[in-house]
């Protein structure tokens, strides 16, 4: 046990603790619904508590049969598929645009940066549920709604600010002379964007990629408004099981989600972490 | 340390050689037609479209020589070398290479090889892979890539680093991949831009050497960027001193330092005494000029210069001697003594001459350098070859240092 200060009064100790124990309290609220929901999708029973037999760790108790369900039911494997289909779509429309728009506002040339800069930005701003009212009627006229380019542009277009921060962060700490230097070596202006402008921003464009795929991994809000029967996502068909048929199944996929975004976190930690290196070291 | 040695010694040799070259100088500076590789014609740049930043740059530079672009900081030496490199546009005047306006050539098609001052090297590539870069961009076979490699790394003498990222190397290592990068694809034209700024003293000395020695081995044509005047007059073939935008005065060092054109160039390059005087008469190359309270002495007249006009007559301080002394002399003028400061090797004393002007006297720190009290009068002695006349522009500097 770390010793206090000596002029430590007893009140000053527990002013200590219970600040302690207000920020342990703080993280429990935050995980436990998640944690929770991990035991409870291995439920024997369709119900959403822990029987008697969960409680007393009975093997018997436990089953993967929700998680099986998921991989029989057809409505359950084609939302999995149109999340990741449009998912992974937007996301790279996403990176490649956001991408091309942060290069862009970072050069010094660039006219009316911050006008353009607050429109790219401002689907992270305004409520969803505007966007998605107002893209009902502005793709109706297109033909785009119910149609999975609809609902890859339109999850795109959620996805770019985030790609734009991310890329201009990296951006920030990008050395300009760099590319003049590839220029001189005799490479075009495209060629050394690839071989040294690209490799440079990678960890900034695939963190702004990730940001975008999970964006679009758990809207509902757009779905619900533009897409057809045929490109339910998982959170639309979690939307609609909740009312259908309350059984463990839609904790199944929460779990199957929250496993993956983990999975995410951990890759992004990483990139930053190698990022870090990278510039560390010149 | 052997290298240290050596670099010295070289130094001694290359000093002599530019001596050598001095003569040349004069006939480098015409527009000679034949054998003229770079030439700048009138350029002038403005960034802002009202104000010039270079005011009309002439400069003819032959194959194979070292051009150093020396001046003040924010003369606009930088902004020349981007033109050249084609970062920067040229607002008018034309830049041509073998006769050819490169005006509109995209740098990338300029073959002009370029050391950047903070070596640029890309941190995600091996120093390896930054060699082979503008081989690759120019299609070379990896085969001959690798030769080409390994040749120019032993060039640098960093045959072992290959493999190495540049964040695993030296300053002075990575300065000198910056260098065999810009030389590889073998361009006829390298442009440095304050190169060795960031490199502490010895370093500097020793990549001033290697730097030299690389232009004399492969022939390539330099032009150089520096602040730094020792670099300038040790490295370079001819020095364009640059102010205010415009080339006070391009020749070779040793010209530059024994025969500046203006009063700027005299007090820039090197260190110089200035007394104020006024111009009686002119005889052919010489200036009869009145000093205040010492009569009348001659110097070597620059252009420019009227009589009856006023005017500056400036004397280096290690052509001063103090009487008594065995040189010969033209001119002797009563001086106070005002202090004496050791050095070292030599001993820098302040004389007040009457107008109350400080000037100073290099002497070398042997038997005869002569011991003053305060206020003691002793007499300065030169010869009329040492002394240049300027014509007075305003302000003029008293010591400089
Ligand atoms: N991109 C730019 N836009 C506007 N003005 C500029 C730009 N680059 C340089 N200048 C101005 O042009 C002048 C010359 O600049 P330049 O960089 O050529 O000087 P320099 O001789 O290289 O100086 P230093 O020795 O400090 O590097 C300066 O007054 C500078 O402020
Ligand atoms: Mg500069």
């Amino acid at each position: 046990m770390r010793g206090f200060p000596e002029y430590f009064t007893i009140w000053h100790i527990a002013g200590h603790y219970a600040l302690r124990g207000i920020a342990y309290l703080v993280l429990a609220f935050l995980i436990v619904p998640i944690l929770v929901i991990i035991p409870l999708s291995l439920n024997a029973e369709p119900f959403f508590t822990f029987t008697k037999g969960m409680l007393a760790l009975d093997p018997d108790a436990y089953s993967l049969r929700w998680y099986q369900a998921i991989l029989t039911d057809q409505k359950w494997t084609l939302a999995i598929w149109n999340s990741f289909v449009i998912g992974i779509a937007a996301a790279i429309l996403a990176t490649v645009l956001g991408t091309i728009a942060a290069v862009g506002l970072a050069s010094p040339w660039m006219p009316f940066k911050r006008v353009i800069t607050a429109l790219l930005l401002s689907p992270m701003i305004v409520p969803l549920i505007i966007i998605a009212a107002g893209m009902f009627f502005f793709y109706t006229t297109f033909g785009l709604v119910g149609t999975y380019p609809g609902l890859i542009i339109a999850h795109a277009a959620l996805g770019v600010p985030f790609v734009i921060i991310t890329v201009t962060a990296t951006l920030t700490g990008f050395d300009q002379t760099l590319f003049s230097a590839g220029l001189s070596l005799g490479a075009s202006p495209v060629k050394a964007f690839w071989d040294i402008v690209i490799p440079l921003i990678r960890p900034g464009v695939i963190s702004g990629g990730l940001f975008a795929f999970v964006t679009s991994f758990d809207e509902v809000v757009l779905v619900l408004f533009l897409a057809g029967p045929e490109q339910r996502t998982i959170p639309r068909q979690m939307f609609s099981g909740l009312r259908e048929q309350i059984n463990p199944t839609i904790l199944a996929v929460a779990t199957l989600l929250v496993i993956l975004s983990v999975a995410l976190l951990v890759t992004l930690e990483f990139l930053r972490r190698r990022s870090e290196r990278l510039r560390g070291s010149m | 340390m052997s290298t240290t040695v050596n670099v010295a010694a070289r130094r001694g040799f290359l000093n002599a050689a530019v001596a050598f070259k001095k003569t040349g100088g004069a006939r480098l500076n015409k527009h000679s037609g034949t054998d003229v590789f770079l030439e700048f014609d009138d350029v002038k740049k403005s960034y802002d479209q009202k104000s010039l930043v270079v005011k009309g740059f002439n400069i003819a530079v032959e194959q194979g020589e070292f051009i150093t672009l020396l001046g003040p900081s924010g003369s606009g030496k930088t902004t020349v070398l981007m033109m050249l490199a084609g970062f920067e546009s040229v607002t008018s005047g034309t830049i041509a290479i073998r006769g050819q306006s490169i005006n509109k050539t995209a740098p990338y098609k300029r073959n002009i090889g370029m050391v950047f001052q903070n070596y640029a090297l890309f941190p995600h590539m091996t120093v390896a892979e930054n060699l082979g870069y503008p081989l690759g961009v120019r299609g070379m076979a990896k085969a001959d890539q690798r030769k080409r490699i390994s040749e120019y790394l032993d060039l640098v003498e960093l045959g072992d680093f290959g493999n190495r990222y540049p964040g695993q190397l030296s300053g002075g290592q990575r300065q000198r991949v910056a260098l065999a990068r810009a030389m590889i694809f073998e361009p006829t034209l390298i442009l440095m831009d304050e190169p060795l700024g960031a490199l502490d003293k010895k370093l500097r000395e020793q990549m001033q050497y290697e730097i030299t020695r690389l232009h004399e081995q492969l022939g390539f044509t330099v032009m150089y960027v520096t602040h730094d005047q020792a670099e300038a007059l040790s490295m370079s073939n001819r020095i364009a001193v640059f102010n205010d935008g415009i080339v006070q005065q391009c020749a070779a060092p040793a010209e530059l330092y024994e025969k500046p054109a203006n009063a700027f160039v005299a007090e820039f390059i090197g260190e110089n005494n200035f007394i104020e005087g006024q111009v009686d008469r002119i005889e052919g190359k010489h200036a009869i000029v009145t000093i205040k309270g010492e009569g009348t002495i001659t110097a070597e007249a620059a252009e420019g210069l009227v009589a009856g006009g006023r005017c500056v007559v400036s004397v280096r301080p290690e052509k001063l001697f103090i009487h008594p002394s065995t040189h010969a002399h033209d001119h002797d003028i009563k001086a106070t003594f005002v202090a004496r400061i050791y050095v070292g090797d030599f001993i820098r004393y302040y004389f007040r001459l009457a107008d109350n002007k400080e000037i100073v006297v290099k002497v070398l720190n042997d038997l005869s350098a002569p011991e003053f009290g305060e206020g003691d009068v002793g007499r300065l002695q030169w010869l009329t070859s040492d002394c240049i006349a300027f014509p007075h522009s305003g302000e003029m500097p008293g010591v400089t240092g």
